[in-house]
């Protein structure tokens, strides 16, 4: 295969092309498809409340505690 | 510190730096007909401190904390200390440089004290030294938190940042003593590089080692952007600074590129230096220090999404722009052009994101400085991407090319926008960290955000005046066809504003000590704090994506 100057501008116009636009298609379907609301929207929480440990592999839930 | 360690991971650290302590030495013993030799001495007293403050307490007691309650951060507080101590020398440098502008008598004549060498020792000491050892401390310090799990080792993260800031030292020392390769923000030679390259992947696995143990289902964004700063500056690293050294012996090596590629494959990495170093990274820091301190949700994770890949896409592009109106073909300065305005949607959508994040938390942008430090980033981070496509398009870079005003622009975005980011990140972050009611003193807090704030107006304003007064004067032609304005003309036209900006540098240099001060106070001073919230969480989505086994 020649590496030559036509031979890139070939492929940067015909796969680069398709290539990009299917990308940004499907990153902008990923962004705003709307089952996965409820995950981003949990994610954009999930920095809000505490940060001061990690977390442990227990089945009670944060509200069973006695206390904070 | 040292007896958080266990006796293994002691035992393992004398290796390795036992290990630096004998480069060091291979080092300044092969190259001791050669400035290397001096960095072989450099690299072994480095190592060989660190090998005996870890060899007094390898036979200490094993500690007894249980690390799966607490997460990991002995490294990120010094990491932090590290950044202040880089932005005090390299921001002190940084005044001093442009003093030599003003007042060229301020070299005293020596060769280490020239313009060529201490003016790479402040942009890297800025960029590498206070950005990259505040990226990777904040990265170390986000990434365990928003994936509810503690680093999977105690060495790793200990080596990335020691091992960065021995690569920081090498290229500072080096530029002193007359070692470059003249690649701008790429100056180290190649055992440097190599060094780096190292110190990088083990980044690179530690972060993904950390993310593989996270108790959370999904990847906060603000992960995805300090990825991309890893493994983009990895590649760019890699390919820019491929070399054959002249010998194995010597510091000096030539680049694998020559003429109008190797200025190319230089801007490729020189922009993109700007976009994943100084802009990805640092936009992981915003999203997640500006929710947090404002106590609201970032207004839309979805465009936060949408213009991480816009970021992404277009930066990787515009790097051709720097080579307007040379040898480089046409199209691929067009293509430069192209990618760099279209990059403005996902910069503002960024910029727009943090801003209307705020929205509603405006009371406390008034009374709080650290939040008012980051939404002032925000806000220079929309300014200097807009000028930064602004300069781009061709003609416009006509004028500004060569000038100052693409030292002012540099400098909105590095002191309006990541230094701002970086110090309303480390206000936030100094009290969680060492566990401290507050920071020692709100009002030097106050009193550095409106230090910063005037420096960085002061300084741009002047570089934006000085940089279209001379690029004016370079193209103002007589009746007769010849150029009007002789280059000393120039200077004489510019020197007040040379004056202004090393002025503003140095406002903005004070605002850094206070800071360093600050910190050093909360951990010496301020009582100690234990958070109401400060007990391992159970988190409500309790569903590893991938199973926390060890």
């Amino acid at each position: 295969m020649d590496m030559t100057h036509e031979w890139y501008v070939a492929l940067s116009k015909s796969f680069g092309l398709f290539w990009l636009l299917g990308l940004s298609v499907a990153i902008t379907a990923y962004a705003f498809w709307p089952s996965l609301g409820g995950r981003f929207d949990k994610a954009a929480n999930s920095i809000l409340d505490d940060e001061d440990g990690p977390a442990q592999p227990t089945s009670t839930k944060a509200e069973d505690k006695a206390c904070r | 510190m040292m007896s958080n360690l266990t006796s293994t991971e002691r035992a393992r650290a004398m290796l390795i730096t036992g290990a630096g302590v004998l480069i060091g030495l291979t080092m300044a013993a092969v190259g001791r007909n050669d400035p290397m030799g001096a960095h072989g001495w450099i690299v072994l007293l480095f190592c060989g401190v660190l090998f005996f403050i870890v060899g007094q307490k390898l036979y200490d007691a094993e500690p007894v904390e249980d690390r799966s309650v607490s997460y990991y951060d002995d490294p990120t507080k010094i990491g932090i200390l590290l950044a202040l101590f880089w932005a005090v020398v390299a921001m002190g440098m940084g005044v001093w440089v442009a003093s030599q502008l003003a007042w060229p008598d301020l070299r005293f004549d020596a060769a280490w004290s020239s313009f060529g060498r201490i003016r790479p020792v402040h942009t890297s000491g800025v960029i590498f030294g206070f950005g990259g050892n505040a990226l990777i401390a904040t990265s170390f310090h986000i990434m365990q938190r928003t994936s509810r799990a503690r680093m999977p080792d105690q060495v790793s993260p200990w080596f990335v940042l020691l091992g960065f800031n021995l690569f920081c030292v090498v290229a500072a020392s080096g530029y002193l003593i007359g070692i470059t390769q003249s690649k701008e923000y790429a100056e180290p030679e190649w055992y440097a590089d190599l060094w780096l390259v190292i110190v990088w992947v083990v980044y690179f696995v530690l972060y993904i080692r950390t993310l593989a143990r996270r108790n959370e289902p999904h990847i906060y964004v603000a992960n995805w952007y300090y990825l991309s700063f890893i493994l983009v500056v990895a590649i760019l690293h890699v390919v820019n600074n491929l070399a054959i050294p002249a010998s194995f012996s010597g510091a000096k090596s030539y680049s694998a590129f020559s003429g109008v590629q190797d200025a190319m494959v230089q801007w490729w990495y020189g922009h993109n230096a700007v976009a994943f170093f100084l802009t990805t990274g640092f936009l992981g820091m915003l999203y997640y220090f500006l929710p947090k301190r404002a106590g609201r949700p970032i207004y839309s994770y979805r465009l936060s999404i949408l213009s991480f890949w816009g970021i992404v896409f277009f930066y990787i592009w515009v790097g051709s722009h720097h080579l307007h109106y040379t040898a480089l073909p046409q199209w691929v300065q067009t293509l430069g052009v192209t990618f760099s305005v279209m990059l403005l949607v996902p910069s503002w959508a960024s910029a727009g994101n943090a801003l209307m994040t705020l929205n509603g938390a405006w009371h406390k942008v008034r009374d709080d400085a650290t939040l008012r430090f980051m939404m002032v980033a925000a806000v220079f981070y929309g300014l200097s991407t807009f000028e930064g496509s602004f300069m781009a398009i061709r003609p416009v870079n006509a004028l500004s090319h060569y000038t100052d005003w693409t030292v002012g622009h540099v400098h909105s975005g590095a002191m309006g926008w990541v230094a701002m980011i970086t110090f309303g990140s480390i206000y936030a972050l100094t009290p969680v960290l060492w566990r401290r009611e507050t920071m020692y003193s709100w009002k030097a807090v106050e009193w550095h955000f409106w230090l910063a704030l005037s420096g960085t107006v002061i300084y741009v304003f002047a570089m934006w005046n000085s940089g279209i007064t001379q690029g004016l004067m370079w193209r103002t032609y007589t009746e007769s066809g010849t150029l009007r304005f002789s280059f000393v003309d120039t200077l004489i036209a510019m020197h007040p504003y040379y004056i202004a900006r090393a002025f503003g540098g140095l406002l903005f240099f004070t605002g850094a000590c206070i800071c360093f001060w600050n910190v050093v106070m909360t951990i010496r001073r301020v009582p100690h704090h234990t958070p109401a919230i400060d007990y391992p969480t159970t988190s409500e989505a309790m569903e590893p994506a991938v199973p926390a086994a060890e």
